[in-house]
């Protein structure tokens, strides 16, 4: 560690009604420094970081800035400290240009008393520079890709001077591509002196990018590491406090190519392109490209959700119709969609209704719901997936997000699903659950279903797949076999370049 | 249930006030009255209710009454149409407007305040245009007598339209609460996109709230018309749909759907009537009607939206 430490924090504890959130947790991080902060969700990241950010006040400990202790009473005193926070979500404004969003709230003023254009954009061009954007102060945000707006918001941190910048979960969308940018960018900062904390589910990235890891458990310091110790199964087995084996289980159970195949599906977003592909029975199939390669749309038309008249459906040699989502779901062809909370459950509904939603006939006499059977099916997935909730009328906002994972799967795993596409299964889920989900797909998979898995964490889709098909610009690159999965392969695909090795999408 | 517990003892600390305050309130004609105009309103408030829980709203409900209300007279006594068939004319008629709200909502995907704002000034302009502008009464149509007293009448000494409301009320409940359909109006009311994902057809379901919204203003429409044994095209059922909107939020609707219960608008209605019943029986100046119902309206979603927050927080702090 650099000796001139930043940011020290010395036996916080915080508690809630209830729950003892930290418990004398401590952390320290050096000028220039990027420390990684690991652990499930509820291990107490967030809180430690809203106490960084004056969000929440410690119960007891103290906090050290450049060595002398601080009190942060709220987010403008720690945005005069120089903390600034890059959160999952971006808070970007997207009907106004980059010069405004970098300066809003602090716009500089001309002599009438109005905004000084000139002057903002001025001001704000060398941000951009140094983030190596090549992007004008004048572009409206929603004329950028989500990373760009990511960008933007680090201008923004740098242009308040921020020395820390804190960065929750930040690739969650990112592509891969941008991901790597990123990643760079955070090295770059960490060259110029600015002090980076990383959280992040994805272990590759932090492997990339922390000088140090640090690992919280149940409210508590499980353990750090430096970058030379931090190995993956270190890491897992810090984070969940037990060993897990078989994180990721290859198999070798048979499988019956050409099972299931697609011709000519052609999205909305592209529609001078069509994918086709094979996928056998037994195997997992990983989507792998950059995001707006068009792997979520593809996923749609096959689910019926965007209407496609040119593609031709093929389910154990038979042709089938799929014009709606009903069609899709009738000949057991799932979707797990990327965006839970929007897409995959009604969230202010019970895990009872959101359970049973899509088999609802199936509990149902003369149009009217058999409460007891739906309450009994949704009671059998809540005990099989082991999913944690109080009770099956528990609302399911109220669940952590693998939890509301589970609960998606659970809609499906009862209905016999013969196809099963997931859609990003575990972004923003925590490691303990993301093995489980795993687990829950190879099991799918060797139990004769086909498995579909989109993915843009390079680790994920690398470890879980049987074979990854590659996206670029709504069209299959490339499809490549289980001995050629490598990053190297995958991002050669993925920006559109040829490779020997991959193989055609079909015969 | 908790929300409409809240509005049920609102409801009952009013009366009681009104009683104590007027004994006539509790006087034999004027709980008649007062049963009479809550089966009247009620019935169309039901409809609002169930096109807000899937996140729309229906402002057509006040010119859909006046033109259901004019076709029907006109059918009885200009076309001389028998009476089974002049309702049948009403029913299907609204049934096909409310499908036209339905189509342009789900199919071409316009704003629900849009295009039942288009229909208020439509069919308002309509009922005007074919009755030429004129006030029509029933005179003395065929089979007036029997129609009259199917939908003014009394059974066991209740008045008829509340008599059909509870029926109605009913069959209501057991949709919203117990059918398949039922289920897929609040999904697709709090998250279009989550039912479509769980191969709810969205676009039908919500078109059929339009439907059956239109077809419960129609009844409505047939029996306000007989309410006031002719009907003046100009003001007749002027600003219901903002009755049956208010019946529906106090009663726990939440405009951005998925939320509400057919006892809560039921509740909801009744203290819209007690509260204009109570203007007259208190002496407060008929002008502050709309006033003190509007205000009422205010502190009850307040007070809701209060308590939610309240709630709210408490959540996440347990949550942490």
């Amino acid at each position: 560690m650099p000796d001139q430490v930043l940011l020290e924090m010395r036996g916080i504890s915080k508690r809630f009604p209830g729950v003892k959130a930290l418990d004398n947790v401590s952390l320290k991080i050096g000028g220039g420094e990027v420390v990684a902060l690991c652990g499930e969700n509820g291990a107490g990241k967030s809180t430690l970081m809203k106490i960084v950010g004056g969000v929440y006040q410690p119960d007891a400990g103290e906090i050290l800035w450049d060595g002398r202790p601080v009190k942060i009473h709220g987010v403008a005193d720690s945005m005069k400290l120089g903390i600034a926070f890059i959160h999952q979500e971006l808070n970007v404004l997207d009907n106004l240009d980059v010069a405004a969003n970098v300066f809003l709230g602090r716009e500089p003023k001309n002599a009438l008393g109005l905004i000084d254009e000139k002057k903002m954009r001025a001001d704000t061009e060398p941000y951009l520079k140094r983030l190596g954007l090549q992007i004008s102060a004048r572009t409206r945000l929603d004329r950028l890709s989500i990373a760009h707006q990511q960008m933007v918001e680090i201008a923004k941190a740098l242009s308040l001077n921020a020395r820390l910048i804190i960065m929750d979960e930040p690739t969650s969308s990112l592509t891969l591509s941008e991901t790597k940018r990123l990643l760079e960018l955070v090295r770059e900062l960490s060259g110029q002196g600015v002090s980076i904390i990383y959280i992040s589910h994805r272990l590759g990235e932090i492997d990339e990018c922390a000088n140090r890891i640090v690992v919280l458990r149940d409210g508590k310091n499980a353990g750090e590491a430096s970058h030379e110790e931090a190995t993956h199964d270190k890491l897992v087995n810090l984070m969940v406090g037990r060993e897990i084996t078989n994180f990721y289980v290859k198999s070798d159970a048979p499988q019956t190519p050409g099972f299931f195949k697609v011709r000519n599906a052609v999205s909305p977003l592209y529609p001078k392109k069509s994918v086709s592909f094979d996928a056998a029975r037994g195997e997992i199939l990983g989507f792998a490209g950059l995001v707006g390669a068009g792997r979520s749309e593809m996923a749609k038309t096959i689910a019926g959700l965007d209407a496609c008249r040119t593609k031709e459906i093929f389910l154990d040699g038979k042709l089938i119709p799929i014009n709606t989502p009903r069609n899709a779901i009738d000949q057991g062809i799932y979707l797990i969609p990327e965006n839970r909370r929007t897409e995959g459950l009604v969230i202010e509904m019970s895990v009872r209704e959101n359970v049973s939603l899509p088999s609802l006939l199936s509990f149902s006499r003369l149009g009217l719901i058999q409460r007891r059977q739906e309450e009994q099916a949704a009671r059998q997935q809540v005990d099989s997936l082991r999913i944690k909730t109080p009770d099956v009328e528990t609302r399911v906002l109220n669940l952590s997000g693998g939890t509301q994972q589970k609960v998606v799967l659970g809609k499906w795993l009862a209905m016999k699903p013969r196809v099963m596409i997931f859609d990003e299964p575990t972004r923003g889920i925590d490691v303990g659950a993301k093995a489980e989900i795993y687990r829950i797909m190879r099991e799918l998979a060797q139990n004769g279903a086909v498995i579909l898995m989109i993915s843009s964490d390079m680790e994920e889709v690398l470890n879980v797949s049987d074979r990854i098909a590659v996206m670029h610009e709504g069209e299959i690159a490339g499809i490549l076999g289980r001995d050629d999965c490598n990053e190297q392969n995958v991002m050669q695909l993925a920006v559109g370049k040829r490779i020997a090795v991959a193989k055609p999408a079909f015969e | 249930m908790k929300k409409e517990l809240g509005i049920l003892i609102l409801l009952v600390v009013l009366c009681a006030v009104t009683g104590f305050e007027n004994p006539r309130f509790f006087s034999h004609p004027n709980l008649i009255n007062m049963a009479n105009v809550i089966g009247l309103f009620g019935i169309f408030s039901l409809g609002s209710g169930l096109v807000i829980i899937t996140a729309g709203i229906d402002l057509s409900v006040g010119s859909m009454i006046a033109l259901t209300g004019m076709l029907l007279v006109m059918a009885l006594t200009q076309w001389h149409w028998p009476w089974p068939l002049a309702v049948l004319f009403v029913a299907v008629v609204s049934m096909a407007l409310g499908w036209a709200h339905g189509a342009l909502i789900t199919r071409f995907k316009m704003q629900p305040f849009i295009v039942t704002l288009c229909g208020l000034l439509l069919y308002r302009g309509i009922a005007r245009f074919i009755a030429q502008d004129t006030t029509l009464g029933f005179g003395d149509a065929a089979g007036f007598k029997t129609l009259q007293n199917l939908a003014n009448g009394e059974l066991f000494g209740l008045p008829m339209p509340f008599v059909i409301l509870i029926v109605i009320s009913i069959i209501m409940w057991i949709v919203l609460h117990r059918s398949i359909y039922g289920r897929y109006l609040y999904a697709a009311g709090r998250n279009e996109e989550a039912a479509r994902f769980s191969g709810i057809n969205t676009r039908m379901v919500i078109a059929g709230s339009y439907i059956v919204a239109a077809l419960l203003t129609g009844i409505s429409g047939v029996l306000f018309a007989f309410y006031t044994n002719s009907v003046s095209p100009s003001t007749h059922g002027n600003f219901y749909e903002l009755y049956g909107i208010a019946a529906a939020v106090l009663g726990g609707c939440s405009l951005r759907g998925g939320e509400g219960s057919v006892i809560g608008i039921l509740i909801g209605t009744a203290l819209l009537q007690v509260l204009q019943n109570l203007v007259n029986l208190l002496g407060i100046p008929s002008s502050l009607n709309f006033a003190v119902m509007g205000a009422v309206v205010l502190i009850g979603v307040l007070a809701d939206q209060l308590f939610k927050n309240r709630a709210k927080k408490k959540n996440a702090r347990a949550a942490e």
